[in-house]
């Protein structure tokens, strides 16, 4: 085939993919305005915060600009083993006593000593030197610091402030991962007893994915049901699947607590018709069969919508062509009815999974000391700590968990086959 | 071998949905093997409902359903062994035309060796050869209809049952399915329950034709006598077209009665009319009224052209006869064609043997 097809013309001799594109332009100029508001939007709320949150991820400039002499002098310390020389000391000196008139030495301390722990105590000293004019500017400063405290005089608290130079830093992120980076600068676990993040992503991964489970084994014969129903059963089924998408999430999790207490009124249940003893009543909150069953529940919906959705575009006529072509109901359903769902079990699944995944408060109110999800631990370190840039740390972490899963989705069954409705 | 004529027989059976109304009322009802029967009704009529119990979607609210001897009211569906191919081909979207013909043999565990040549037999009945790894999307309607007639047939079926099939495609494309699910009928011997609501896919098809209404079988007979000798005036005004009388019977004889109309009197044929003083609707088809005729005829009357219509093979005029403005005549195009123009006067004739008296509507 040749690629040099005849251009062809409109009758007043301009050619036809020219005048297309005008026409078209005026729709497409027309089409975007209508939907810059919403762009603009999401420029706004969404894309920026994300931006910034990944700024503050990684952001230590902080001590970077506090200490610019002390930097650029660590920039000719070569023997690393041994004591930076005499400059250092001196830019260190400059430095510090510019952050004392201003204030900030405090600042310089905390941070330092996150890096190191002990800095704080050797830095108020120093500072408590200085206020006190005790530095003699005319003789070495290495010595008088030196002299301050022991710890001055190891290398690797030196080390430890030459670690701080770069204004960029994925210690944070280590951090989400129970690593950090040691004196000589190599990634190194924390100790076995306080990997705390790592037990915590895990066991947000486990809700996650027992409550997908759950919700699909209970959402599918809901679906199932409301896409079959005549019209009057299936509109009160609706309702009913509904009705907790219409209350508060902070009112179904305290009615979860009232049902399942020791004292409440699931455990009162068991104990009438004689499941158990009174005395031997079992722990439902407290722990994850708490979270798995308020989870499970209010996560239900996102689960039943899209899976009903897809299965009411699905013919009967179809489950009635296996059963009379010679499929038993259950061939006809695994062979014909099954695969046509699978669209609206992917988009139920991901959909639950990504919301699970992020889920806070219920878990926190029911799921007691094992209701310690991730991103609790980002709430805590936002509203506690105040440590926002390991907050935004894990906040991108999880994002990045929750892209992955998409893309691996994508890869599997592929995102074209998603059915929201 | 011998073909059995009670192969599939409906005994006294009763269908209701609500235990108010009955959807199917007493229906009895025997299919011979390898006959292809039609019914055919207008919606509701219960013809569709009658396929969905014989198919066993649905259960006989009393009575029985025999197969080959056997009663099947409580066979499962699967095990029943019926084909159907439904109205909007159902089709299972995610599989290859060559998987959905070999569904219903992969579940009766047929080696795939005989799946492959049972396949390609079914495909090239319906002269499909070569589609076996397309989707159904990618296949026009007619397409989609052979492969659910050839996957209906595949797993060689006693019986077919067809609801509707043909009521999606368009005019031309219906025609020509018409004849050759004719042909494939003929060819292989299958027993076929066809059901549709279009006269003429019936007259054109069936060996046999039952006719609905209202939960009733009102004839069954071959198309030509359903055609010819409707027994009543239901059947008359749903197959063809038909020109109706009401009127009173003044006089009777054995094959002959005079029905008085508002202001004149015919004669007619008695059907179903016994006795002077009934109440009659007389029916006769438009072809069966001639104008000017040349023989002669025992209904000879003057009537007033009000309407021509040219259909380009006939021609049809809408005449004043006998106080009734909504007479109707077709003229066949032929080369002695008749100048007919509006308020025009013209002698028609027929014989009183077509006018058929039945029962007042």
């Amino acid at each position: 085939m040749s690629s040099e097809t005849k251009q062809i013309l409109t009758t007043d001799g301009i050619p036809l993919e020219v005048s297309l594109k005008k026409a078209e332009k005026k729709n497409k100029i027309k089409a975007f305005l209508l939907v810059a508001p919403l762009l603009l939007f999401l420029v706004i709320t969404y894309i920026f915060p994300i931006g910034d949150m990944f700024m503050r991820s990684v952001d230590d400039k902080m001590i970077t600009n506090m200490l610019p002499k002390t930097f650029k002098a660590m920039e000719k310390w070569e023997n690393l083993e041994e004591l930076p020389p005499e400059e250092v000391y001196q830019s260190f000196y400059e430095d510090y006593k510019l952050l004392a008139e201003n204030q900030q030495h405090g600042k310089l301390g905390q941070r330092l000593n996150k890096e190191k722990n002990g800095f704080n105590t050797i830095t108020k000293k120093l500072f408590r030197q200085i206020k006190r004019k005790k530095i003699d500017e005319s003789i070495s400063i290495k010595e008088q610091i030196n002299k301050l405290h022991k710890r001055w005089r190891n290398v690797e608290y030196w080390l430890a402030i030459k670690r701080t130079a770069p204004p960029y830093t994925v210690a944070k992120y280590l951090k989400g991962m129970d690593m950090y980076f040691d004196s000589d600068g190599s990634i190194t676990q924390v100790e076995e007893d306080r990997r705390i993040h790592r037990i915590l992503w895990l066991r947000t991964l486990e809700i996650a994915f027992f409550v997908t489970l759950f919700s699909f084994f209970m959402g599918y014969p809901i679906a199932h049901l409301l896409a079959t129903l005549p019209m009057k059963y299936s509109n009160l089924l609706m309702i009913c699947v509904l009705l907790p998408f219409w209350t508060s999430l902070l009112v179904r999790t305290a009615s979860w607590m009232i049902l399942l207490q020791q004292q409440g009124l699931v455990n009162d249940f068991f104990v009438m018709i004689g499941l158990v003893g009174d005395d031997n009543r079992p722990e439902m909150m407290y722990n994850k069969v708490g979270t798995y069953v308020a989870m499970t529940q209010i996560l239900l919906p996102f689960m039943v919508l899209p899976l009903y959705s897809v299965m009411k575009t699905i013919s009967p006529s179809l489950m009635r062509a296996g059963k009379s072509l010679g499929g038993t109901p259950f061939v006809a359903f695994w062979k014909v009815y099954f695969p046509l769902t699978i669209p609206g079990i992917g988009a139920g699944c991901l959909l639950v999974f990504i919301l699970a995944i992020g889920y806070y408060i219920t878990p926190a109110l029911v799921g007691g000391a094992s209701g310690t999800l991730i991103s609790n631990q980002i709430a805590f370190h936002m509203k506690t700590t105040l440590d926002w840039s390991f907050a935004s740390a894990m906040g991108l972490m999880l994002l990045t968990g929750v892209l992955v899963i998409y893309w691996i989705y994508n890869k599997l069954v592929g995102v074209d086959n998603i059915k929201l409705g | 071998m011998s073909k059995n004529p009670e192969f599939v027989k409906f005994d006294k059976v009763d269908k209701s949905y609500d235990g108010k109304v009955l959807v199917v009322k007493d229906l009895q009802l025997d299919i011979a093997e390898g006959e292809f029967i039609t019914m055919l009704g207008p919606s509701g009529s219960g013809k569709t409902t009658c396929l969905m119990m014989l198919a066993g979607f649905e259960t006989p609210t009393h009575g029985e359903i025999l197969l080959d001897g056997n009663i099947i009211s409580n066979i499962p569906p699967h095990k029943r062994g019926i084909g159907m191919v439904f109205q909007n081909y159902a089709l299972f979207p995610h599989m290859t035309v060559y998987e959905n013909l070999a569904f219903p043999l992969r579940v009766r565990k047929v080696e795939k060796d005989e799946i492959d040549k049972k396949v390609d037999k079914a495909l090239s009945m319906v002269s499909l050869n070569g589609f076996e790894t397309r989707m159904p999307a990618q296949l026009s309607g007619g397409q989609q209809q052979r492969v659910a007639v050839a996957r209906a047939l595949v797993f060689d079926p006693a019986v077919v049952l067809m609801d509707e099939p043909l009521g999606a495609l368009d005019k031309n494309l219906r025609e020509s399915m018409q004849y050759e699910i004719k042909h494939i009928h003929e060819s292989i011997g299958v027993t076929v329950v066809y059901v549709t609501h279009d006269q003429s896919e019936a007259l054109t098809m069936s060996n046999r034709i039952a006719v609905f209404n209202d939960g009733k079988v009102q004839q069954l007979s071959n198309p030509a006598e359903l055609y010819e000798k409707p027994v009543n005036s239901f059947v008359a005004e749903f197959i063809g077209e038909n020109n109706t009388f009401n009127g009173e019977i003044v006089d009777i004889d054995k094959d002959k009665c005079k029905v008085k109309l508002a202001n004149s009197e015919i004669l007619a044929n008695p059907i179903s009319v016994k006795s002077k003083g009934e109440k009659t609707t007389v029916s006769l088809r438009p072809e069966r009224a001639l104008i000017n005729p040349s023989e002669k005829m025992d209904n000879m009357f003057t009537g007033k052209i009000e309407e021509v219509i040219y259909h380009g093979d006939h021609t049809r005029v809408r005449l004043n006869l006998l106080g009734s403005s909504e007479f109707i005549l077709k003229v066949p195009n032929s080369t002695s064609n008749l100048e007919l123009k509006v308020s025009q006067d013209i002698n028609i004739g027929w014989n009183s043997i077509d006018a058929r008296a039945l029962d007042p509507k």
